[in-house]
């Protein structure tokens, strides 16, 4: 893993959050109605708009205005809320842990079932457990989150049976069984999506590295066939996993917005949509910056481990 | 197509999609009852011979309301999708084909767009544009486009260095010939084949912006919606979400499955 590779894809990290932070500031600045506004209500009088705009800095030229966000964000300051009248940063911090939180939960629990999954598929190619596999990752492909949320809520959730909160958040400092049992339903819903990306792509790379030279090499060199598969197909088809399981970063970010509002999860996405309901300027920016942000570093954080996995990939 | 309906994948696709496509042309007409119609005393009521699939919580006939349903999603897909797939097709061709500086702009636009989560960039524009169908139909298409562009510029230039572009360009054919006979039919394949998949991604979103009410508003029959609606009363009557939830399954379905046999017979090398 040489240095230079690693500045090379930091910068680019680099140039496309730039380019991001100005696409959040001109969307939300080409909403219609302004900050101003939104405080004072429909019936404010021009004078008193005109004041405000003057405080808040709205009067200046739109570029010394993304200047001033982005100097503020730089710092910590993403400004204040404009319905809870708070700052944004207190606003947005526990709901961005709380979020990571069900995110990693998500993504650790499929990676430890996606693989082993598409490994059995692979080397049992044709059988009843590849069809079976190859099934549930269709049908996870074609069902949006709702669905699957409101499904699981259906069998799981039915208040005569109880098997599992409907929603809510535990705080896991508090009760960290209790947090774990909220988690259970909205992870799983994020992590039938990317089971079924992840256990396919696992399945697809691995039945090609299996009729690979280098593999019929190692059997015919009289390797055990568990050997073959641990030491010489495996590690070859997970780079490509990885591959998939950083583009799927972008699925379970976006999915997070719907899941936390429907299972009350109290994160990022939740914030999102009470942000855009309400015009919460400010809140907005500060969390679609913050998801665009975490996907940049998963994608770079993802492309370093391919980088250790597949020494080709270092060169190219 | 022969090719198509050899693979066990491809014949269950096309199969779902001609059911789907059976739906939406003839739906409305061979539903048994008005979707709109009240039966105050069949209210949430499980499937039986009367109602097929049950009723929803003002005994609205779920059969009837799904049949409804059909031609404005399966439309609000096909449409975001061909809008989404036509612009970011044009701007890829555009890059592919001017390369240099023009090209190198234009991508590192489209690295900032798709720098976003696909689900969060459409709430923005939806957020933008205000609720409703057509708003989240365009705001989908504008989310398509920089992936699509993307993969439309990639699927020009593996073609534009081929023998025959060379030949024509020997020959001293125009440069807009050379683009509109040679290039652009041999770019076509990849295109058509991640426009059909994302199809059903365009589904998805459609029905999950109804679902968060800011796509399709009631009373229309749009299957996202009809979820959201009667949520509040999924554990009295499971059907009234089960049904809907389950046709976007199945339309998704169709067209990803379709989709992927489409793929292998176009690029045989990836079918395994």
């Amino acid at each position: 893993m040489s240095l230079a590779y690693f500045l090379r894809r930091f910068g680019a990290v680099l140039v496309v959050l730039c380019i991001v932070s100005v696409a959040v500031f001109s969307i939300t600045t080409v909403l219609p109605g302004n900050a101003a506004l939104m405080i004072l209500g429909e019936n404010a009088s021009a004078e008193n708009l005109a004041a405000l705009e003057r405080q808040l800095g709205l009067d200046q030229p739109l570029i010394a205005q993304y200047f001033q966000w982005v100097g503020g964000v730089l710092q910590g300051d993403f400004g204040t809320s404009l319905r809870l009248q708070l700052p944004v940063a207190q606003v947005v911090g526990d709901a961005f842990w709380n979020s990571m939180a069900l995110a990693a939960i998500a993504l650790v629990s499929v990676t430890i079932i996606a693989i082993p999954l598409g490994t059995l598929a692979a080397l049992r190619r044709g059988s009843v457990w590849d069809l079976l596999i190859g099934l549930l990752s269709y049908v996870g492909t074609a069902l949006p989150e709702f669905v699957t949320a409101t499904l699981l809520l259906v069998f799981f959730a039915d208040p005569a049976r109880q098997l599992l909160p409907a929603g809510g958040f535990v705080s896991p400092t508090e009760d960290f069984g209790g947090f774990l049992e909220h988690a259970i339903l909205p992870s799983a819903t994020l992590g039938l999506i990317l089971m079924a990306h992840i256990s396919r792509q696992v399945r697809s790379e691995l039945s090609e590295v299996l009729s690979s030279d280098y593999v019929r090499a190692a059997r015919l060199k009289g390797l055990r066939e568990k050997r073959v598969i641990r030491r010489h197909a495996l590690p070859n088809s997970l780079a490509p996993a990885v591959a998939v399981i950083s583009l799927d970063i972008g699925y379970l970010l976006g999915g997070i917005i719907v899941v936390e509002e429907i299972f009350a999860w109290p994160g990022l996405g939740r914030l999102l949509i009470y942000a855009l309901q309400n015009r919460d300027l400010p809140v907005i920016q500060a969390v679609t910056l913050l998801l665009a942000v975490v996907y940049a570093l998963s994608n770079l954080l993802a492309d370093v481990v391919i980088a250790k996995l597949d020494p080709r990939v270092r060169y190219a | 197509m022969r090719k198509i309906l050899k693979s066990p994948t491809g014949l269950i696709g096309t199969v779902l999609l001609a059911i789907v496509f059976f739906v939406t042309v003839f739906g409305p007409w061979v539903a048994p009852y008005d979707p709109q119609a009240f039966d105050p005393i069949n209210r949430l009521a499980g499937p039986s011979l009367q109602h097929w699939l049950g009723t929803d919580q003002y005994g609205r006939d779920l059969f009837s309301r799904m049949l409804n349903g059909a031609p404005s999603t399966v439309a609000f897909g096909l449409g975001a999708t061909l809008l989404g797939v036509g612009v970011g097709s044009i701007i890829g061709v555009i890059a592919g084909v001017a390369g240099g500086r023009t090209d190198s702009i234009i991508m590192r636009i489209l690295d900032g767009m798709l720098a976003m989560p696909e689900l969060l960039f459409t709430l923005l524009i939806v957020t933008f544009l205000g609720g409703g169908t057509t708003q989240a139909m365009l705001a989908v298409a504008v989310t398509f486009t920089p992936g699509m562009a993307r993969i439309a510029r990639s699927s020009v230039l593996s073609v534009r260095t081929r023998e025959y572009v060379l030949a024509a360009q020997a020959r001293g054919e125009s440069q807009s010939w050379i683009v509109g006979r040679e290039v652009l039919p041999n770019a076509l394949g990849p295109i058509i084949v991640e426009a059909t998949i994302r199809v059903s991604f365009a589904i998805m979103i459609g029905a999950t912006l109804g679902f968060l009410g800011l796509g399709a508003q009631p009373p229309s029959t749009e299957w996202g919606l009809m979820v959201a609606e009667s949520r509040q009363f999924m554990f009295r009557n499971p059907w009234c979400v089960a049904v809907p939830g389950l046709a976007i399954a199945i339309t998704a379905m169709g067209f990803n499955l379709f989709g992927d046999a489409l793929r292998d017979a176009f690029d045989p090398k990836r079918s395994h």
